[in-house]
């Protein structure tokens, strides 16, 4: 077990909030830097595999590549080079490798922090937190059920290739998909009737009881540890930022 | 002594074909009554109007004691017929077997201790102590129905509506079922189309055809 998983769910929820917050709103780019030095660490510290990550990372690129690629040719500013007679600004680039950095960082301490951390562990540190019950409890319907309803979208696609079914651009393929998404609609609606009927057998008025024990353990030795030495970096990004605006 | 009564139930999502038409019923205590039809004869809906899911056109549902018409009547119901659900999916909702378990019982207002006592002891008398902490929507399809049968006992109900307990489970989980099943001493009411499961536990056979009780 990595030392992150030794800690309690709740410093992992809120080291990773503090994180996200301070490398967002830092101004600089070093600070930046160094806010992506520190997600890296963490994730040496949880012992993340690289390849998995990278690959979750790169799907995270993917989204943001288009927005990154246009930044230098859209914000007016110093012009830097030009490309095909379009004007690349320093003010620009500078926004773009901002982002890049920003949401890499955000993300590693993500992996790192939270996203081993199995549903019903995440939901029950949400709720000691003080998060509310409702948010809670939707969250932790999404997460079981949403396999539920992939199951059935699976179920629905294999019926259809069963029949010979092939995506192809046309009307028939088009109005297909769109009664295979409808009919997904409509079995997820009947699902939650049924789920809904099936709280209310077992005596459920609108109110979620808890099994859990409410001894509310203070945080442990390891916790404060890490709560200190993950302070201390907030500290060194934000001295950062300060230093070199 | 009655435990539910139906007295001239009709019902109709469309109205132009009735599901119910006038069906009266009784279960006893100590009775196994196989409620039998073919398929989409309202088998279930004549389960989920007994525990007010459905409220019906027409006709009077005594349950327990007395009348029930508002929601508010049929909370008590519930606690006290355990329904279970042809899909377990429907039924575990809660990220672990135990959360699951102890559902019903926390909402009948038992303290933690009580209701972790109770998940204890439900679960190890269907032999599924081993299960006490796994996230309930990586069961298999056969201990998922073992589960929502205990979630369900867990409520201590007097009687049990079983909606087609053994449908879809493999030879040896179907064996478990109806042995744990067979010495249950509770009232029930079994939807099945499993020749073996009404053999072997109705003390009393009900066919439903053309909306009609017989």
């Amino acid at each position: 077990m990595s030392l992150v998983e030794r800690l309690d769910p709740r410093t992992r929820l809120l080291a990773a909030l503090l994180f996200a917050l301070a490398e967002v709103l830092v101004p600089s780019l070093a600070a930046q830097g160094v806010g992506l030095l520190l997600a890296v660490i963490a994730a040496l510290v949880a012992r993340l595999p690289v390849g998995a990550t990278l690959r979750r990372l790169l799907s995270l690129e993917g989204f943001m590549l288009l927005v990154l690629v246009m930044l230098p040719f859209t914000v007016p500013g110093h012009p830097l080079f030009s490309l095909w007679d379009v004007q690349a600004s320093e003010e620009g680039l500078r926004q773009a490798a901002s982002i890049a950095i920003k949401a890499n960082a955000v993300a590693v301490a993500l992996f790192a922090l939270v996203g081993s951390m199995e549903a019903p562990v995440l939901g029950r540190a949400l709720t000691r937190l003080g998060v509310s019950g409702r948010f809670v409890h939707l969250f932790l319907f999404t997460t079981r059920y949403l396999s539920v309803l992939e199951d059935e979208y699976r179920r629905l696609r294999l019926a259809m290739r069963a029949r010979a079914f092939r995506p192809t651009t046309g009307p028939h393929c088009w109005r297909s998909i769109g009664h295979l998404f409808g009919m997904l609609m409509v079995r997820s609606l009947e699902r939650a009737e049924r789920i809904d009927a099936a709280m209310r057998c077992r005596g459920f008025t609108g109110r979620f009881p808890s099994l859990d024990d409410e001894s509310q353990a203070g945080p442990g030795r390891l916790d404060l540890g890490f709560g200190a030495a993950s302070a201390a970096g907030l500290a060194l990004v934000i001295a950062v930022g300060v230093a070199w605006t | 002594m009655d435990l539910i009564r139906l007295g001239q139930v009709s019902h109709a999502f469309e109205s132009a074909h009735p599901v119910l038409d006038g069906v009266d019923f009784a279960l006893r205590a100590g009775e196994k009554v196989a409620l039998l039809g073919a398929n989409g004869t309202g088998k279930t809906t004549l389960l989920h109007v007994m525990v007010g899911l459905i409220r019906p056109r027409t006709g009077s549902v005594h349950a327990f004691g007395r009348e029930r018409r508002a929601e508010a009547d049929f909370v008590e119901v519930r606690a006290k017929a355990g329904l279970l659900f042809q899909d377990a999916d429907d039924q575990l909702f809660c990220p672990t077997v135990a959360e699951d378990v102890a559902f019903g019982p926390l909402n009948l207002g038992k303290s933690k201790a009580e209701a972790r006592a109770i998940v204890h002891d439900v679960l190890g008398r269907l032999g599924l102590a081993a299960l006490e902490n796994r996230v309930t929507h990586k069961l298999s399809g056969g201990q998922k129905r073992l589960v929502s049968l205990a979630a369900v006992l867990a409520m201590d109900p007097e009687a049990l509506l079983l909606d087609e307990p053994t449908n879809a489970l493999d030879e040896a989980t179907r064996e478990r079922l109806l042995d744990i099943l067979a010495g249950l001493p509770q009232a029930m009411v079994i939807v099945s189309h499993d020749r073996e499961v009404v053999e072997r536990l109705a003390t009393r056979r009900v066919t439903l055809r053309g909306g009609k009780l017989t």
